[in-house]
């Protein structure tokens, strides 16, 4: 077109009722993501104090010009230094992302069986294999992470077991530990590993794997030649579902975890709550969203390509 | 024990009563059929009678109740897909998809021993033979209905197989793609003088294809022969009916006849008959199978089976007419354009059918 045609008043029309559409969501965004994230960024820029709110500088809302100029030079990047100075908050992140990446290692490899055996059962039996997956979500995840104590601690479910069988003589020292966090963890967040496992492994057509082996491969090359490579999608939203919270966990390394189970979701409560020191807590919240970005792109990313291959 | 001594030469493939049943339906019942090595056999027969099962029972994906698969006189019963001297291609084709042209046609030259050019030697070869060359890096979901076909060929081709299975090959092609591809089929099967086994519905297909049909029907081998042989001598009214057009006249079985034919009584006067195959006696109803081209039209009055002329239909090669017999009953009758009666609607004829061309049936 080299000639631009005033459009016709009918094409307006949807046109405005589609940014009207559009508007709803992007307003929730601003007030439930935008400003909050503006508001925790600019804490974390801020010095702590014996007030209420319990940080400095507060803008001064009548003091004009003046008013903003003061309180812009009154924020400083010194909580990011005390992040970066102090090995706390390093170790915490390391320890953080260590014990994240382990438990995503471990729940894909307990995850892709499971999601495979699931996929491959008899069709009427699926819906109660999702089902049985699913249902104990319907108690509240802090009962659940509750319950593990009573397995674990050393009169527990579990010592108690060991012991009447003869396996052990003294009960293990199995609360407080790292193991049973990565336990918890593992328990916890299985079902976000396995239902998109499930999800796009079920769709699979099980004639690629009967042409497989038509073609003499066998059961274990049709596993790392065709199953894998098709479910990889699932595996990678799988392990994203999983990894991104797991980073930032405080429930089940605060009631299953030891002294020295050192995460950023712990640190990040006793600096709020115990410290009363939020600008470094609210800098430790930033961090985290920080480590987070990588795979959050990544899984976009993932996502997007699952989206071309599927055309 | 001594195995009797065979009275010709050990088939390539034999199925020996084999059974399969799916919960409560027998999809495969009691099935023999040998297999001559080089052949082309059609397994022929309407949805659901067991015909791609008993494939799948030769490629090993389906073990049977009962009976024995001998491949070269080795029992391959209990032997996985993978063990088995068998290929298959698969109606929806199954090409890999995460996988290129060249890369699902190797799949099954790994771990043959082979080294990585001659792999890549052979691929090449198998694309050149179903003229598919240039298109090795190309990804399945990239090539039109025809060319996946062509891959699906040449995969299942790549590890020579004793047998090659194909499970309604030219189904998802559409109808001139589908004629052009039977004839290339052919040719490739007399090239190779492999041992094609194909699933089909289509009995027009089924004649074009293959040496030798084997009709099935709810789950049993009805009758194995030549397209020839089963279009001249229909063993059942189901065989009959299967291939071409055919005039099935309901009557009952006369006496013999000293010169060893038989006659039939029917509704609109006596037919006689070639020898009845089975075992029907005197008195005993049964079903007369005439193709309509074994069926001449003489005019005026005379002697013989007097008819009316209801409906001539021109189509092409032959002319199709429709006559009224004295009871009511319609047969069709088709002469060639270049021997024409000429007898239009409302003419008196007489039928006359020779002796061998009226098949009697168990009804």
């Amino acid at each position: 077109m080299t000639e631009a045609r005033p459009k016709p008043a009918a094409a307006r029309g949807p046109r405005l009722l589609a940014a009207l559409v559009r508007l709803p969501p992007l307003l929730w965004l601003g007030a439930f993501f935008l400003v909050p994230f503006a508001i925790t960024l600019k804490i974390s820029l801020s010095e702590p104090a014996t007030a209420m709110p319990p940080y400095l500088p507060v803008l001064d809302w009548q003091g004009g010009l003046e008013g903003w100029t003061s309180f812009l030079e009154a924020l400083h990047f010194g909580n990011y230094e005390m992040l970066a100075s102090d090995a706390l908050y390093r170790d915490a992140a390391l320890s953080s992302l260590l014990l994240a990446l382990s438990a995503t290692g471990l729940l894909a490899c307990i995850g892709t069986p499971l999601a495979y055996a699931m996929a491959r059962a008899p069709a009427r039996l699926q819906p109660l294999l999702v089902a049985l997956l699913v249902v104990p979500f319907w108690t509240s995840f802090l009962i659940r992470v509750y319950a593990w104590i009573a397995i674990l601690k050393p009169e527990g479910l579990l010592n108690a077991a060991l012991l009447r069988i003869g396996l052990i003589r003294e009960p293990l020292e199995l609360l407080n530990t790292q193991a049973a966090v990565m336990i918890g963890l593992v328990y916890a967040y299985l079902p976000f590993m396995v239902l998109p496992l499930y999800a796009v492994t079920s769709r699979i057509d099980p004639s690629l794997r009967e042409a497989a082996s038509d073609l003499g491969a066998s059961p274990t090359r049709i596993f790392w030649t065709v199953t894998l490579p098709l479910s990889l999608p699932g595996l990678v939203a799988g392990m994203l579902l999983c990894f991104i919270p797991m980073v930032g966990e405080f429930i089940i390394p605060d009631l299953l975890g030891g002294s020295d189970t050192l995460m950023l979701g712990r640190v990040l409560w006793s600096e709020f709550f115990s410290n009363r020191d939020w600008p470094l807590a609210s800098a430790v919240a930033i961090l985290l969203l920080v480590i987070l970005v990588g795979p959050v792109v990544l899984f976009r990313e993932a996502e997007t390509r699952r989206g071309e291959a599927a055309r | 024990m001594h195995a009797p001594v065979p009275p010709r030469p050990e088939p390539l493939v034999r199925i020996d009563r084999v059974s399969k049943t799916f919960g409560a339906h027998r999809a495969v019942d009691g099935v023999s059929l040998d297999l001559e090595a080089g052949s082309f056999l059609c397994l022929l027969g309407p949805s659901g009678c067991g015909k791609s099962t008993l494939l799948r029972l030769l490629a090993g994906f389906e073990s049977p109740e009962a009976g024995r698969i001998l491949i070269d006189g080795a029992d391959v019963t209990g032997l996985p897909p993978h063990r088995r001297p068998v290929n298959m291609m698969f109606q929806s084709y199954a090409l890999f998809p995460h996988m290129s042209v060249g890369r699902n046609v190797a799949y099954g030259l790994q771990g043959l021993g082979l080294g990585r050019t001659a792999i890549a030697e052979r691929v090449a070869d198998l694309l050149r033979l179903v003229r598919l060359e240039g298109l090795s890096e190309r990804r399945p979901d990239r090539l039109s209905g025809g060319q996946r076909q062509r891959v699906a060929l040449a995969r299942a081709l790549a590890r020579e197989p004793r047998v090659l299975l194909l499970d309604e090959p030219l189904g998802a092609l559409d109808r001139g793609l589908r004629e052009e591809t039977q004839g290339e089929l052919r040719a490739l099967q007399r090239r190779l003088a492999t041992t094609f086994v194909v699933v089909t519905h289509d009995p027009a297909e089924a004649m074009t294809l293959a040496d030798r049909i084997a009709v099935m029907d709810r789950g049993r081998l009805v009758q194995a022969g030549s397209a020839a042989d089963l279009y001249e001598r229909p063993e059942s009214r189901f065989v009959a009916g299967l291939l071409g057009d055919v005039n099935l006249i309901e009557g009952r079985l006369g006496g013999g006849r000293p010169d060893g034919r038989a006659t039939l009584e029917t509704g609109f006067g006596a037919l006689v008959a070639g020898a009845p195959e089975a075992a029907l006696g005197p008195g005993e109803p049964v079903v007369a199978a005439i193709r309509p081209e074994r069926v001449a039209l003489l005019a005026g009055p005379g002697e013989g089976l007097q008819g009316t002329v209801t409906d001539a239909v021109f189509l092409g090669d032959r002319i199709r007419r429709q006559v009224r017999m004295r009871d009511g009953t319609l047969i069709r009758a088709a002469s060639p354009v270049s021997a024409d009666p000429g007898a239009g609607p409302g003419t008196e004829v007489r039928l006359a059918i020779p002796p061998e061309a009226v098949r009697v049936l168990a009804p």
